[in-house]
């Protein structure tokens, strides 16, 4: 195709960008705004908000909560993950198709069904809510993700570097832990990274099953029916805007490594032996 | 190394495996072994859990008491009560209507980057990602800020002269709702467009233009059809979750905006009624199945029709 787009679709591309950044670009407009009421004209600069946060005790209780399911959940997920993708790009096995198309399931379940099916059980079983319902709900949905990272950085492994490491008379064991794992490594830093950020995101989920151990989303839930808490929770949005930019771009610096590091061998094996 | 299969080689033929074992070669087992973790996870948290929703939905609630008598009573309450008619009816035009405008939407974009990305095609992906990196609820809220009777659309357009009145149709309304789970949705829509768009052959364009088909007909008869693929993955993806979707009509949509997942919310909190709450879930994910396997037969069809 030509190189020039018609004007007519270059216009279009930039009004959806408008579109697309219409609410982000509000965030740090009102995290620094002088005034309780979140709306236009702006008044003054401040960092109020952001010293309000450090003083609510509350909201650091959530975070902590959040941080530790969003923690274990990506440890969780991100070895389920590893089984599942590993099996799924190394071996064939009758009926591979069906499971691992079951286990994606939660990426096309609406979350309001996995909390709801979750809450049912824990009812049933006469558990308490705590992080830790939570962590099972987010491990579910969660290793989805992990799987498909986690698939793509097995795919790209060159196969004879692991026959290599068996014929120099290494384990299995051995050789997953000293040759296959470390050619892995960054998809599973992506995929941790990845995990971590869903989860400390989700909130439906965590909604059902949080019980006392509120999460931050559900805390912030909480919030926005109270409009004097708003621009707060505007500071607390602009903070975890920038965690998120920052976390996704390091899973991204990782996700390339790992397609260099794999890739590369696979290409100049290639090179070298034809 | 290892031989894959050593099964059906030399003497080995001659034992004879019994009928309920599948033939199947030493990887087949380290690959089932190895699946068996994660997928014991999802029958023993998902599956079961889904097979108990579906049977809690056939019980019912008697105060504290759960009675297990099966009984479709649930069902016929979900069908025939108005209210649960109307959220289940909106719930599904909702979705439909936020999957055709987001689809719409993102297929110009997607074609852009695809055939005028050039070089900067993983910059303009990254681009469209970024504004979703956001906490959901936070962005949500944005936009009640944004299309609220004092909202910053109102507020530019009244200063830009515009308008004179604020606009009221914008919140608390199911319009709220479509345009911001628009939003919430549009990468989902853009990557999967964006990536069978790459994949076309430009030849096939070229042939096109070749045998005199215009830019019209070319875009009609070769790039629609061979998009399709993406297409409907994009309308499965915004679909699917759309319909349960609990936090936008509950910040957005008023009383005219809400949707089953609220209702189901209610059922499970404020009612106690967690058994007409999993008739409910029940029916809703029937609806939204049936709805996507039709779409993706008449799809089929559609396409094999064309040729």
């Amino acid at each position: 195709m030509s190189s020039r787009p018609p004007k007519s679709l270059l216009t279009y591309a930039v009004l959806y960008l408008i579109f697309l950044y219409a609410p982000v670009i509000l965030l740090p407009l009102f995290a620094f705004n002088d005034s309780a009421i979140i709306a236009l004209p702006l008044s003054g600069f401040t960092f109020h908000w952001f010293g309000l946060l450090w003083d609510t005790k509350a909201l650091h209780e959530a975070l902590y909560n959040s941080l530790l399911i969003a923690v274990v959940t990506a440890i969780g997920s991100t070895t389920l993950g590893i089984f599942a993708a590993r099996a799924a790009a190394r071996y064939e096995f009758p009926g591979k198709r069906g499971i691992v198309g079951f286990i994606m399931v939660p990426l096309v379940l609406p979350e309001i069904i996995v909390g709801v099916a979750l809450i049912v059980v824990l009812i049933q079983l006469g558990l308490s809510l705590s992080a830790w319902t939570v962590i099972i709900g987010h491990v579910l949905i969660c290793t989805p993700f992990s799987i498909a990272i986690l698939q793509s950085a097995f795919n790209n492994m060159d196969r004879s570097l692991e026959e290599a490491s068996m014929d120099l008379g290494e384990s299995k064991i051995g050789t997953f832990f000293r040759v296959i794992l470390p050619l892995v490594t960054p998809g599973i830093i992506s995929s941790l990274l990845i995990s971590f950020t869903i989860s400390l995101d989700e909130f439906i989920i965590a909604f059902f099953l949080t019980g006392t151990d509120v999460t931050l989303p559900v805390y912030i839930w909480g919030q926005l029916r109270f409009p004097a808490r708003l621009p707060a929770i505007m500071a607390l949005g602009f903070l975890m805007v920038s965690l998120s930019f920052f976390l996704l771009l390091t899973a991204e610096y990782f996700r390339r490594r790992a397609n260099r590091l794999t890739g590369n061998h696979t290409r100049s094996d290639n090179g070298i032996f034809q | 190394m290892r031989q894959e299969s050593p099964v059906g080689k030399g003497p080995a033929t001659r034992w004879r495996k019994p009928r309920f074992m599948p033939s199947m070669s030493a990887g087949g087992w380290h690959g089932l072994a190895l699946i068996s973790p994660p997928f014991a996870y999802s029958l023993l948290m998902l599956a079961a859990p889904l097979l108990l929703v579906f049977l809690l939905s056939m019980w019912t609630q008697n105060y504290l008491d759960l009675d297990r008598t099966f009984t479709m009573a649930n069902y016929r309450e979900a069908a025939s009560e108005k209210l649960y008619q109307v959220l289940m009816i909106r719930s599904v035009v909702i979705s439909v209507i936020v999957t055709i405008v987001t689809v719409l939407l993102a297929y110009p974009i997607a074609y852009y980057i695809a055939f005028y990305g050039g070089k900067r095609k993983a910059m303009w992906l990254l681009l469209i990602t970024i504004p979703f990196w956001t906490s959901y609820l936070i962005r949500v809220f944005l936009w009640k800020v944004i299309l609220g009777y004092n909202g910053v659309l109102n507020g530019s357009l009244i200063g830009m002269g515009f308008i004179e009145e604020p606009l009221t149709f914008i919140l608390y309304n199911a319009n709220a709702v479509v345009i911001t789970l628009a939003h919430a949705w549009a990468p989902f829509a853009i990557l999967p467009i964006f990536v069978s768009i790459s994949r076309i052959d430009t030849s096939l364009l070229e042939a096109a233009r070749d045998l005199g088909d215009g830019p019209l007909r070319r875009f009609l008869r070769v790039t629609l059809p061979l998009s399709m693929p993406g297409v409907v993955a994009a309308t499965l993806i915004v679909f699917i979750p759309t319909v349960g979707d609990y936090v936008t009509p509950r910040l957005l949509g008023g009383t005219d905006g809400l949707m089953i997942a609220n209702m189901i919310q209610i059922q499970f909190g404020k009612a106690n009624n967690a058994p007409l709450g999993s008739a409910l879930a029940v029916s809703a994910m029937v609806i939204v199945a049936s709805i996507s396997i039709t779409f993706v037969l008449l799809n089929r069809r559609f396409l094999r029709a064309k040729g």
